[in-house]
């Protein structure tokens, strides 16, 4: 067994611990938009972990994720403008059309493999994309504003910063430790093997579509749960939430955190929108500065940003 | 005669204009080594395609004890217990020899749908893989990754994984290929031992091995079967030697 505390845990769990110390330090220096900054990196943590079980874990390169952050975010959107904003019944309906969706997003994606499956899964996005733009009553184009959270009764306040990031962490520990469990049981064993050579697979007799469609459902639910977090947090819901560069975005940040590890995701995210954030405060042309950087890393480190930590616990 | 295991009957496909497999038509009975030889071209991977159900055939049947199976999936023919090796080895390179095992143990041991429990701890799994890769002699190697291992080890764990789902029938398409010498003498000796325990249907360009195992052996020549009797039949069969075996003897020799 390797050492617990070894260099790659040591900077995770400063990490971790410093995102959960997030709200005090921004309290602290009366700093809103820090919490702001940092709950928007949260939630696309969590879109970006849920899209790293399909193609870090599965081999599943969806370009199409950021469907279901739109499908979550509408799902709030138009419940709360018919005046329903109990999150009770917001939330289940945006997790099971979520689910929904990839079925059938699945269901026909997953018969094709590589550039197809690629292309397939970005035009069901475009499709969503657009149907979002054809929303005349809920505005369309340009959006729509989400006048009050979701409402929890006297359980928590989403209106409450402090309270919406603790609860948006707390989604995200839940979806990793999902994420981690789903991966080195029998089901992600037969998700992984079908990465790694599915023909073999069916060879020695598993029925590889329906476990890889049942992933890609679970990948698809968690992203929904984490659109229904950034319409509650943005209080507002357009089509441009699932523009295909948003699920450009979440790949980015799967490859650049380190893909098929459970933890690379969320390193990715902070990397990525961190960056963006400093690089944007020095020029107007930061993803001059950005898109190398970005290259620098797919190219000398594997692994990723996780990868890179893990080698140094053979150093 | 017992009831064969494996009977196939008509058995036809074309590419095109080309016959691959024309009219096939052979038994193998239980417990029986039978070898399938033939020059390149002779369709045998062809055969061993729509054996495994990876290729549809245009017409004929295949039974597998007692069942048709011609229109099955290939994963549900290996659940009815119809191993297979591939000619080019076909492993999960980036998992352990351990992990390759135990998934083939796993695919036959229910549904795989727990999400919950670490598989990599359940003895359930991990034991049968365990015995299966001490039976071919890789036990020492059981955690490395596969990709780090050599082509011998890869034909040794292919038929490892065969072996660990406790099949009726093992299906070995050319296991010998690429091998040396010494590597091909120690897979000799482990099929000398499966025989017996096992039905095997193998595929193999190794004549020398063919003829040293196999209780019956079917000679395929542009997709027909030319003959399929004892070894000692075959090797006097005037049209084997002709289309097959004064040229494989030759090479043997002089080259």
């Amino acid at each position: 067994m390797r050492a617990l505390a070894n260099p790659r845990n040591l900077v995770v769990a400063a990490i971790l611990i410093f995102l959960a110390l997030v709200p005090v330090y921004a309290q602290a220096r009366a700093n809103p938009y820090l919490l702001s900054l940092f709950t928007r990196i949260i939630i696309l943590a969590m879109a970006a972990v849920s899209l790293n079980l399909i193609m870090g874990f599965g081999g599943m390169v969806s370009f199409g994720h950021a469907a279901y952050i739109g499908l979550g975010g509408y799902a709030v959107g138009i419940l709360a403008q018919e005046g329903i904003t109990a999150g009770l019944v917001q939330w289940p309906v945006a997790i099971v059309t979520s689910a929904l969706l990839a079925v059938v997003i699945g269901a026909f994606s997953l018969r094709t493999r590589g550039v197809y499956f690629i292309m397939i899964t970005l035009a069901f996005a475009q499709m969503i994309y657009y149907v979002g733009v054809g929303l005349e009553r809920y505005g369309g184009d340009d959006g729509l504003s989400i006048d009050r959270r979701s409402q929890f009764g006297g359980l928590f306040n989403l209106s409450n910063r402090t309270v919406f990031y603790y609860v948006c962490f707390g989604l995200l520990l839940a979806s990793v430790y999902l994420v981690w469990r789903l991966v080195n049981s029998r089901f992600g064993l037969v998700i992984q093997g079908a990465r790694s050579n599915d023909r073999r697979m069916r060879a020695i007799g598993f029925p590889t579509y329906r476990y890889r469609l049942v992933c890609f459902v679970i990948a698809g639910t968690i992203c929904g749960l984490a659109g229904v977090l950034l319409a509650n947090h943005t209080d507002f819901i357009s089509p441009a939430t699932m523009h295909w560069t948003r699920s450009g975005d979440l790949i980015v940040m799967a490859v650049l955190g380190g893909m098929g590890t459970v933890l690379g995701p969320v390193l990715g995210a902070l990397a990525l929108l961190l960056l963006e954030e400093a690089l944007s405060g020095l020029t107007e042309y930061w993803q001059v500065i950005l898109g190398p950087l970005l290259l620098a890393v797919v190219l000398f480190a594997r692994g990723g940003i996780d990868g890179m930590l893990a080698s140094l616990n053979r150093a | 005669m017992p009831e064969p295991l494996l009977e196939i009957d008509g058995l036809t496909k074309r590419f095109g204009g080309v016959v691959a497999s024309d009219g096939i038509r052979l038994a193998v009975a239980p417990g029986e080594l039978h070898a399938i030889i033939g020059p390149n071209g002779a369709g045998k991977t062809t055969l061993i395609g729509q054996l495994t159900g990876e290729l549809a055939p245009d017409a004929g049947r295949i039974r597998f004890g007692g069942t048709d199976i011609t229109r099955l999936p290939a994963h549900r023919r290996s659940l009815m217990g119809l191993a297979r090796s591939f000619q080019i080895t076909s492993l999960f390179l980036d998992f352990t020899a351990l992990d390759n095992v135990a998934l083939a143990v796993q695919a036959h041991a229910g549904h795989s749908f727990r999400f919950w429990r670490n598989a990599r701890r359940e003895r359930a799994l991990r034991e049968p893989a365990h015995k299966a890769l001490a039976r071919v002699g890789l036990v020492e190697r059981a955690h490395c990754i596969v990709a780090s291992m050599s082509h011998g080890e890869h034909r040794q764990l292919e038929i490892a994984m065969g072996l660990a789902t406790a099949p009726r029938m093992l299906l070995l398409d050319e296991p010998m290929a690429g091998m040396g010498p010494e590597e091909s003498q120690r897979m000799v000796a482990l099929l000398r031992e499966l025989k017996g325990e096992l039905t095997i249907l193998l595929v193999e360009h190794d004549m020398e091995a063919v003829f040293a195992l196999a209780d019956r052996i079917t000679v395929l020549v542009y997709g027909r079967v030319i003959a399929s009797d004892t070894p000692a039949v075959v090797r006097l069969n005037a049209e084997v030697r002709q289309a097959y075996l004064g040229e494989q003897e030759a090479v043997i020799r002089h080259g």
